[in-house]
């Protein structure tokens, strides 16, 4: 199924034979990749397919083991990003390098040579924004702007250089819809300019939106490129994955049960300088259901999961109660000793620490497991916990017991989550459960999550994927500025209305009360 | 120019081993250059430091005696570093585990009291250091005070108590004037561990700690704790522990071990309290700690390095003229070598000619 995209002239960056070796483990195997000039071209593949490293080899972070890179029909050497960037590329990252203390024309002119002033800065950035309808107010300080607006800078930041090459990491998991409709047509405009676009996503209705041409990446190989928009979902899915992938089955009917969480008028004022205040938040998840909580990231997310989780204590008692007790007051160890489980956003430095051994790392949900006696570590216990949870849940692991760094984000997500989910609690509050983590984890990790709703626990989801809320949760709420709408059933809500309110649109005209 | 560190997935026990050995002989080869500077034969101060220390009978007991104090702080260091907390006022803890361990000492002084005097002595050694320990935890914990700052100043406020004392209230009276309390009883006095040496018990006690702490680090629920603390504080908060109450208990711990081990030393070794009871072995013990790499086991041996260090330059000062300056000159050397050594085998070192384009 290759797409015929007519060539005129030489492509603008030709990969061949692109390998990459790190020890036993060959992370790009001979890849072949073209783009040509204005063209909008996505790469996908599952985390851990070879997508970063061969992004990286292009932009100069690391050096290819093998093969040849052509740009404009002549082999080049790009020994660092400088040398990328005076060629002509230019990356926005998937996690934004942004100093959040400085305003917007000072985070943009730190990233660029000395001859550039602040002042010239500010008068080029004023010139892009009208351009594109980047608006951007180069005075903001940063850590004031959502994240749209902090990948907005990103991308000015790389557009100032008159980049022919923009190459975009994931860059639609912070946004809400219709900022990533935005984005989509700014990358429209450039694309109609001569700007080429190589787009990296594991959303295949964004690439099929975006994209006429997709290389799709499994294990480090090119397994095909063809045209997005004349495969379906469920055909290039496959492609990424090697087996056919399933969509998650919540086919037995349910009847939720019993409370087992129960948010009573939860207030919080925000932790620290850029911290999100909690509102008023009522909220109750029953055994055998799923809730889903959407909302853009930094309206209170990560306060609400720290107050569930006993990581932050709330103001009484009663605010919060798990399995009916009341537990607003209880650190973390006892909330989990009254069955609940908790799976953080941040997989690398919270829900595990990165250097430790993934036995070891069965540890920190310690209080509710078998893994330690009497203050004593149980190594062959902690052992076997981490062997089963690797074999449950399908965690592909370097070696026995590698360090929880040495996982790819995928492989890592399922380690934490089937950590809690092994256990089975009778409540399951994850924030973000699949994060940056590729399609068949993800779809893994959604499936296990159903599961563990449809054998009786209650299951919390607070996420900031949309698509994954309305295949999983029963039903769902939003948080906008640390406010939860009231909770309603799945079928209520539509996506524009979820939207609006993630943007805390009042829904005149959002048409979501389908009561 | 400019290097970069890439992390070696490989490292192997076996190459840790011969880094530190590369490690012992880089710092001697530097050393031996300086000496050679100096205008002094490296072979002769190589045999002096080295060689003689260890093939005579009695340094050997001396190396043991300067090394108890190092290990046992050492020991004690080992918790909060693992644990990330820093606490570089041990050096201050040691003197007010000496003064409140001394202060049984002299209260009883002169009067019948029997064989309960000694172990009360070291027990309130322990505790004096663990309350000194505890004032730079508690101001971390309760007002977030870096305790950096607060355990070194501790450490000068801790040297002037001790001064006070022993030119004030505690001094001799028969004493002629010189600022020292009177020779400790032989109820309160630690006794060799063989007639006539100069090992005595408190060697024992630093062996015990040796062994505790390997197993509380290595095997325990607790000793976890300090690692993911270090290793990853909020997964540690994540896993339930408490950050304030690791803080408290770390500072507490190492307070106490370095309490015990002034108050060993004063029972043991001086005898009595005098302005001055260490030459730095509360500082000295960072270096130990970091070149026995926070393992027991490992501070045990390194504590045994430096006390050679310790007694060769004594010699070399005496026999070579080389000041005592040098002795402190190669600690240093040495440690930079070892944590040298210690990244190499971690990371793997890149030199890339390629320069930032202007």
């Amino acid at each position: 199924m290759k797409a015929d995209v007519p060539p005129s002239g030489p492509p603008l960056v030709e990969l061949k034979g692109i390998s990459k070796r790190y020890g036993d483990l060959l992370a790009n195997d001979g890849i072949d990749l073209s783009i040509e000039p204005g063209e909008k071209h996505a790469l996908l593949g599952e985390n851990g397919a070879g997508k970063s490293t061969l992004v990286k080899i292009l932009y100069g972070v690391i050096e290819p083991s093998a093969g040849e890179i052509r740009w404009d029909g002549r082999p080049v050497t790009i020994g660092s990003p400088v040398e990328a960037r005076a060629l002509g590329l230019g990356m926005v990252f998937q996690h934004f390098s942004l100093f959040d203390e400085l305003s917007v024309a000072e985070n943009i002119a730190v990233a660029l040579s000395s001859d550039w002033s602040l002042s010239t800065v500010r008068e080029k950035l004023g010139e892009i924004s009208r351009t594109y309808g980047l608006a951007l107010d180069a005075d903001r300080a940063v850590w004031t702007l959502s994240a749209g607006e902090r990948q907005r800078i990103e991308i000015v930041r790389c557009l100032l250089q008159n980049p022919r090459l923009l190459i975009l990491d994931e860059p639609t998991s912070v946004l809400t819809p219709q900022e990533a409709e935005h984005l989509f047509t700014t990358l429209d405009r450039l694309s109609a300019e001569g700007c080429s676009i190589l787009y990296i996503s594991h959303k295949l209705e964004e690439v099929r939106r975006l994209c006429r041409r997709a290389t799709i990446l499994r294990a480090g190989r090119v397994v095909a490129t063809i045209d997005p928009r004349a495969s379906s979902a469920r055909e290039i899915a496959a492609l990424m994955v090697g087996n056919a992938v399933g969509e998650v089955r919540s086919d037995a009917p349910h009847h939720p049960q019993g409370e087992a969480l129960r948010v009573s008028n939860l207030s919080l004022p925000p932790a620290g300088l850029h911290g999100q205040a909690l509102r008023d938040i009522n909220l109750v998840a029953r055994a055998g259901e799923i809730v889903g909580i959407a909302g853009v990231a930094g309206n209170g997310q990560s306060e609400l999961f720290a107050a569930l989780s006993g990581e932050r204590l709330a103001d009484h008692p009663d605010a919060i109660a798990i399995n009916g007790k009341p537990s607003g007051a209880m650190g973390i160890d006892a909330r989990r000793r009254l069955g609940a489980a908790f799976v953080p956003e941040e997989r690398l430095g919270h829900s595990a620490a990165p250097t430790h051994r993934l036995s070891e790392n069965t540890l920190i949900s310690h209080a509710a497991t078998e893994v330690s006696r009497s203050g004593f570590i149980l190594m062959n216990a902690a052992k076997r916990v981490a062997r089963s949870i690797v074999q449950s849940f399908d965690v592909r692991t370097p070696e026995g017991d590698p360090q929880a760094r040495k996982l790819s984000g995928g492989n890592l997500q399922k380690f934490v989550i089937g950590r809690e989910i092994i256990r089975k609690p009778k409540l399951l509050i994850v924030d973000q459960p699949t994060w940056g983590v590729d399609a068949g984890a993800a779809r893994l990790i959604r499936q296990a999550l159903v599961d563990l709703a449809r054998e009786g626990s209650a299951v919390v989801v607070v996420s900031q994927d949309l698509d994954e809320l309305f295949e999983v949760a029963d039903r769902m709420a939003v948080i906008h500025q640390g406010t939860l709408s009231p909770l309603k059933p799945i079928g209520e809500w539509t996506k524009e209305a979820v939207g609006l309110k993630m943007l805390g649109v009042s829904q005149a005209q959002g048409g979501a009360h389908a009561l | 120019m400019r290097f970069e560190l890439t992390p070696r997935t490989n490292a192997s026990t076996m190459m840790r081993v011969f880094a530190s050995v590369a490690a012992f002989i880089t710092a001697f080869l530097i050393a031996g250059f300086v000496i050679w500077l100096m205008g002094r034969s490296p072979i002769a101060a190589f045999d002096v430091y080295v060689l003689q220390p260890l093939s005579d009978p009695w340094s050997l007991q001396e190396l043991v005696v300067k090394a108890t104090p190092m290990a046992l702080i050492a020991i004690g260091l080992a918790y909060c570093f693992r644990a990330n907390l820093w606490n570089i006022g041990a050096e201050g803890q040691y003197v007010i585990g000496a003064v409140l361990g001394g202060w049984l000492a002299l209260r009883t002084h002169g009067s019948d009291a029997g064989f309960w005097v000694l172990p009360l002595m070291l027990l309130l050694g322990v505790i004096g250091g663990a309350l000194w320990g505890l004032i730079p935890a508690f101001l971390k914990t309760r007002f977030g005070v870096n305790e950096i700052l607060t355990s070194l100043m501790l450490v000068y406020v801790a040297q002037l108590i001790l001064d006070y004392l022993v030119r004030g209230p505690w001094r001799d009276p028969k004493g002629f004037n010189f600022p020292q309390s009177v020779t400790f009883d032989p109820s309160a006095t630690l006794h060799p561990i063989f007639e006539g040496g100069r090992v005595h018990y408190g060697a024992v006690f630093a062996a015990i700690a040796v062994l505790v702490t390997a197993i509380i680090l290595g095997r325990t629920l607790f000793g976890y704790r300090l690692k993911l603390t270090g290793d990853a504080p909020r997964a540690a908060r994540f896993a339930g522990f408490s950050s304030k109450a690791t803080t408290l208990a770390v500072f507490a711990i190492s307070g106490g071990l370095a309490g015990l081990a002034g108050i060993l030393e004063v029972s043991g070794q001086i005898g009595q309290l005098q302005p001055s009871i260490s030459p730095g072995y509360g500082f000295t013990a960072i270096t130990v700690a970091f070149l026995g790499r926070l393992n027991p086991v490992g501070i045990l041996v390194a504590s045994l390095v430096v006390a050679l260090t310790f007694i060769g330059g004594e010699s070399a000062q005496i026999m070579l003229k080389l000041p005592l300056d040098l002795t402190q000159a190669f600690q240093g050397i040495l440690l930079m070598c070892v944590l040298a050594a210690d990244a190499m085998v971690s990371y793997r070192i890149r030199f890339a000619t390629r320069g930032g384009g202007k």
